[in-house]
Parts: C-alpha cells; sequence; structure tokens
C-alpha cells in the first residue's frame, strides 16, 4: 500500500483542445495520502469522476503523471492497478451467485480455491453478506447489490485504493445511514486509501476525514470539514457548503473602508496592507455568524428583515442592506426583531476574496 | 391480485377484441370449417370429420417435408445466431462507422423475397452464375438444378445472408444497451475478454436473443419464396419445404380440406415450439 500522487494532470476529451472549456480536468497535482479517507465533493461536470477514472486507469490523462508510491502507473492497464472502484449503480455479474460474484476478480488472478473461499467468507461476514452467499445477486436489493460491487473491491489482498463514484445514489435514505458506517467499519479494519465521490456535502462531511472540493476541472480546496466550512479557500466551497451558502458581497476598497450598496466595513487586519491592485474584491460571510444587533451596536450596519423562514432548529433571516441581500442563520427561539433592525459582520469571521480566492479575515 | 372496481374496463378493451376477430380468428374459422368437410362445389358439401387430418398425417410428402422443414430450421439457427452475435460483437458501437456498418449489414433486409431468390438463382448458376462458376472452378462439383447438397448448399448460405443481418441488428442494439460501468468494472476485476461476452454481454443479451431464435424460427419454418424462386422445390423434392407443398395443395390441385387440415397442424407446430423454445430460453436464464 502506498500514496496515490497525480503530478501536472490535465485531461481533455476533446482531440485537439484549444479552448479552456474543452479540458475536463486543468490542472490537478494533489497527493492521496495512504490510508486515508477522501471525499472527492464537486457539482456535475466538474472533473470528479475523470479524475476518479484516471486514477483507476479507466482513462488515460492527455497530460501529467500518476504514481503508486514509487512506481508511475499512468501507462498500466487497469487490471494491473492495485485499484477496486464501486459505480454509481450496482454493477453485478447477473448469472452469478452473491459467492460467485465475490470471488470473480480472485479467480480471474487465478487464485487457488482454498484461499479464495476463505476470502470470500471473510468479506461476505465483514459485509453482512453470509447468509446470501448462495442467492441469485440479480435478486437482492440495490443496498446489497452495492455492498457486493464493494465486496468485489475488499477481497483482493492487494487493493491499495478503493474509489467510490456516487455509491450511494440508488440507496435509500434511511439505509444510506447503515451504509456510510459499514464504509467506516472497513476503513478502519483493512485502512485503504478510499476516495468517495460525491456531490452530496453531507455525504462527504460525514465519511471524509479529508475533503478534497473540485471546481470546473481544478482542485480549489484540500481540509477537514471544518477549514471548509470556517475557512473556504475559493468562493465556490462558500457557496457549495453549508446551508444556506456563504453570503457574497461584491466591495470596492475606499481608503481605510470597503464599500458595498447598503453599507461599508473598516478595513481592518492583515489583508489591509494585503489588497491586490486588481481583482474583483468580495466579502465572504457566513449566515450563521451574521448578528442581528437590534440598533444596540454602534457599529451596526441598518437593515430591514424582510423575509424569515423556520426550518426547525434554526430559522433563516433575509436582510436588506439597502440594495443588498443577506441571510443570516438564527437559533430557533433567539428573538427575531421585524422591520428596520441592524446587523454586525464580526471581522474575524468576515473573509475577503479577490478573483473568487480568499486572501484572508478582516481580523 | 387487484380486483376491478366495475366492468367498464371490457368497453376498453371491445374494439381490439373486434379487430382481431375480424382479422384472425374469423378466418382461422374458415381454415377450421374447410378442414372438416369435403366441398364439391358452393352447394355441396360433406362433414368428414377428421379424414382429412388422417389422411395429412399418414402422408409421406408431407412427413418428409416436415422432416426437411426441421432439418433446415435447424441448421439455420445454428448458424444464424452464433454469426449474428459474432457480427454485432466486430461492429463499431458508436461514431459514423457505426451507422454506416448498420446500414450496410441491413441491406440484405430490405431487399424483397423474390428478389433475394432471383439474385441467388443467377449467382448460384454453374456454368454464368459468379458464385456457381467461381466453386466449380475450384474443382468442386456443384451444381443446384441437379445435385441435392448443392441445393441445400445454397439456399442455407441464401437464408444465412439474407437473414443473419437481423440477428445481428437485435445483438448490436442489446450490446449498445450496456452500461460502460459493466465493462469498466470487468477490468477493474481483471475479467478476460471472453469472461466479459459469457458473464456480461451474453447475459444482457438473453432477451434480444430470445426474440431472434422465436422470429428465426419461424420465419424459416414458413419459408417459401426464396427456395421456389431458386430451385422450385427441386431436384427431385429435396428443397421441397412445407409452404411448398402446402401451395401446390391448395392453390395447385385446389384440394381445400386436406390443405386446411395441414395448414392447422402447421400452424400448432409452429405455436407448439416456439411455446418450448420460449420456456427453455427463460428457465436457461433463471436458473
Amino acid at each position: 500500500m502506498s500514496e496515490i500522487r497525480i503530478e501536472g494532470l490535465r485531461h481533455s476529451y476533446a482531440r485537439n483542445p484549444t479552448a479552456s472549456d474543452l479540458w475536463a480536468l486543468k490542472q490537478v497535482d494533489h497527493v492521496w495520502r495512504d490510508g486515508g479517507a477522501y471525499a472527492l465533493l464537486g457539482p456535475s461536470g466538474c472533473g470528479k469522476t475523470t479524475m476518479l477514472n484516471i486514477i483507476s486507469g479507466l482513462v488515460r490523462p492527455s497530460e501529467g503523471r500518476i504514481f503508486f508510491g514509487q512506481r508511475d502507473v499512468t501507462e498500466v492497464p487497469t487490471e494491473r492497478r492495485n485499484i477496486a472502484q464501486v459505480f454509481q449503480f450496482p454493477v453485478l455479474y447477473d448469472t452469478m451467485t452473491v459467492r460467485g460474484n465475490l470471488a470473480f476478480p480472485l479467480r480471474n488472478r487465478g487464485v487457488g480455491k482454498v484461499e479464495r473461499q476463505a476470502r470470500v467468507e471473510e468479506v461476505a461476514a465483514m459485509l453482512g453478506l453470509s447468509d446470501s452467499l448462495d442467492l441469485r445477486a440479480a435478486g437482492l436489493g440495490a443496498a446489497e447489490k452495492q455492498m457486493i460491487s464493494l465486496g468485489r473491491g475488499l477481497v483482493r489482498a492487494d487493493v491499495a485504493a478503493i474509489l467510490f463514484d456516487e455509491p450511494l445514489t440508488v440507496i435509500d435514505p434511511q439505509v444510506k445511514f447503515s451504509l456510510r458506517r459499514k464504509l467506516k467499519e472497513v476503513h478502519e479494519r483493512f485502512k485503504p486509501t478510499l476516495i468517495y465521490v460525491t456531490h452530496d456535502q453531507n455525504e462527504a462531511l460525514t465519511f471524509a476525514d479529508q475533503v478534497v472540493v473540485m471546481y470546473d476541472g481544478e482542485v480549489v480546496q484540500v481540509g477537514t470539514p471544518e477549514d471548509l466550512y470556517e475557512r473556504p479557500a475559493h468562493s465556490f466551497v462558500g457557496y457549495f457548503i453549508g446551508s444556506p451558502g456563504m453570503n457574497f458581497l461584491p466591495v470596492q476598497p475606499d481608503g481605510e473602508r470597503l464599500v458595498f450598496p447598503g453599507g461599508a466595513l473598516a478595513l481592518s487586519g492583515t489583508v489591509a496592507g494585503a489588497l491586490p491592485d486588481r481583482g474583483a474584491l468580495k466579502l465572504g460571510i457566513r449566515p450563521s455568524a451574521v448578528r442581528l444587533s437590534g440598533g444596540k451596536d454602534p457599529g451596526a450596519i441598518p437593515a430591514d428583515v424582510i423575509d424569515v423562514e423556520v426550518l426547525g432548529a434554526y430559522a433563516i433571516v433575509e436582510l436588506a442592506l439597502g440594495p443588498t441581500r443577506i441571510k443570516a442563520r438564527v437559533r430557533d427561539g433567539a428573538p427575531i426583531p421585524s422591520g428596520a433592525t441592524g446587523v454586525t459582520l464580526p471581522p474575524e469571521q468576515t473573509l475577503l476574496y479577490s478573483d473568487e480566492r480568499l486572501i484572508g479575515a478582516l481580523a | 391480485m387487484i380486483q376491478a372496481d366495475n366492468n367498464r374496463a371490457w368497453f376498453l378493451v371491445l374494439p381490439v377484441v373486434l379487430v382481431v376477430a375480424f382479422t384472425a380468428i374469423v378466418p382461422l374459422m374458415t381454415v377450421v370449417n374447410y378442414s372438416v368437410q369435403d366441398i364439391f362445389g358452393p352447394n355441396t358439401r360433406v362433414f368428414v370429420g377428421v379424414e382429412w387430418f388422417r389422411e395429412v398425417i399418414e402422408d409421406d410428402r408431407i412427413r418428409a417435408a416436415f422432416a426437411r422443414q426441421f432439418l433446415f430450421s435447424f441448421l439455420v439457427l445454428l448458424i444464424e445466431i452464433p454469426l449474428g452475435v459474432a457480427v454485432a460483437l466486430i461492429l463499431p458501437l458508436r461514431g459514423w462507422r457505426s451507422s454506416l456498418a448498420v446500414v450496410a449489414i441491413a441491406l440484405p433486409l430490405l431487399i424483397p423475397f423474390n428478389v433475394v431468390g432471383m439474385i441467388w438463382q443467377v449467382f448460384a448458376r454453374p456454368e454464368i452464375g459468379l458464385l456457381g462458376a467461381g466453386v466449380n472452378a475450384l474443382g468442386i462439383p456443384y451444381n443446384y438444378t441437379a445435385d441435392p447438397l448443392s441445393a441445400w448448399a445454397t439456399i442455407i448460405v441464401m437464408d444465412v445472408w439474407h437473414w443473419t443481418p437481423l440477428v445481428a441488428l437485435l445483438a448490436f442494439a442489446g450490446l449498445r444497451s450496456i452500461s460502460p460501468a459493466y465493462y469498466q468494472a470487468a477490468r477493474i476485476d481483471g475479467a478476460s475478454r471472453l469472461a466479459m461476452f459469457l458473464f456480461i454481454e451474453l447475459p444482457k443479451l438473453r432477451n434480444v436473443l430470445t426474440i431472434a431464435v422465436l422470429l428465426r424460427f419461424m420465419d424459416s419454418f414458413m419459408i417459401y419464396t426464396e427456395p421456389f424462386v431458386v430451385t422450385g422445390g427441386g431436384p427431385g423434392s429435396s428443397t421441397t419445404f412445407l409452404s411448398i407443398n402446402l401451395v401446390k395443395m391448395a392453390v395447385g390441385q385446389f384440394d381445400l380440406g386436406p390443405a386446411a387440415a395441414f395448414s392447422l397442424l402447421y400452424f400448432l407446430v409452429i405455436l407448439l415450439f416456439s411455446y418450448i423454445f420460449y420456456t427453455i430460453l427463460q428457465q436457461v436464464a433463471n436458473k
């Protein structure tokens, strides 16, 4: 087992890519640590599946190299890489029993009967498939079928990494939870590198130690779920993670202040001296960081409450700061003013972005 | 079970029942009617019971034609189904090459049956036909008008040329519908090309192949036009198939009673064998 290192990876499905939008992957350099549980998060069409297929060797990249440890595997065909992959829809060999399905990768690799049986029994016990080993795989439910797909990866003693391409799409919400727990168990027991592609942020955040966020063919941030929530490195991450997403306010620097239509904030903190000469500036603040100060705070920005949406344990308050709209998230039961009020944007939680990239906080 | 709330549904089914009655059931009943009567003239007819059926069953020529017909259908299925699947497997799956190949392969299916017969009749002539003259030039004696084996070979090859495209197109459609994820998973599982065929493609082709087997069985069992044009049933009666017999009986000799009895038996045999094929293929799949 070893880390998976990706260097200078670019990929296009077009034969002669010229325009930048023809590149499915624009530029990716990344190291997947050995034994890590990663989520690869991003919207549809951002290049997640392409990245996965390049790691497993189903797609050959246009440019760049892939290393498993010290070994360059860019040219190595799929069947000789130590990679297993679970697809969005369960892929089964319909005519075989569950046992036949689980044993198939081993039979293809010439593993002896005794060892094969032992591995199949072990993996089936782990995945809770022991009782259905002699049933026809085609007759089982979607969740069991995905377990079999996963099992075909786990039986191989040589597997260093298991790739998941949105494996829970067809699974009922109630069953999803137990499947995710099963995945965690598998990870703790076998310690393979897991790379889990999803566009569901809850799935990504509960599953992974490290979340890799992709946007438009590039990796925009790698971090723990907390990092992604508290300090999004790219405005897309702020917008994509959290419900509702981060508020963004286009601002103009004006001496010691940052001005937006409807208000201004003091330009303070480390970013004060580091303002780029050009590039569109934006302030980003999480709805949960926005404070409704009701006009008591002298530095508050005047605002009008225009809508309140109560969602169980919390409420979303939509505010108008002049022509600018922002959302605040407040705990249920906290007083919500109506009509004219004031808001405070705490500088340590107010982040400044230039051309969508984070420069720093206002404190 | 779902219980019907009222019987109004029957009215919705009624148009279909009427159409089927007039297009299928009524004509079939007239045949049943002929099969149990001896008709001398418009107003003179005698009820003869199962006499015609007995006559047909005991007729040696018809028995021989049945045997010939089974052999023909058996050979045709044996060649066309595997060949059709093989052709489908080597066709390009997507792109303009795929469209071109599909059109080229489908051409024989667009030719009228009697024209197919004419093409092969000329093509296979030992003295002037490209195929016939060519085979003879290789030193193999070949003359479909004189030698039963040559006649059979000609008709089998003609049928393979004419109908393998149908099997190939059905199999191709089946292959196209297989999600790429299956092939990707098989590559990750280290499966060989043969294993992919046996465990992915063949099982997924089950339904289209059932249709192909049934269609090819029924059509080959009813074959008439092409052998009639090429050999006329000869030499001797070596390529006289059931339908050629039937037409001679009904139209040539105007023996309506025996012809009707023969038709019914012919129909029942096709129905029975189609049912057997269908049942076997479904059971193989669910085993």
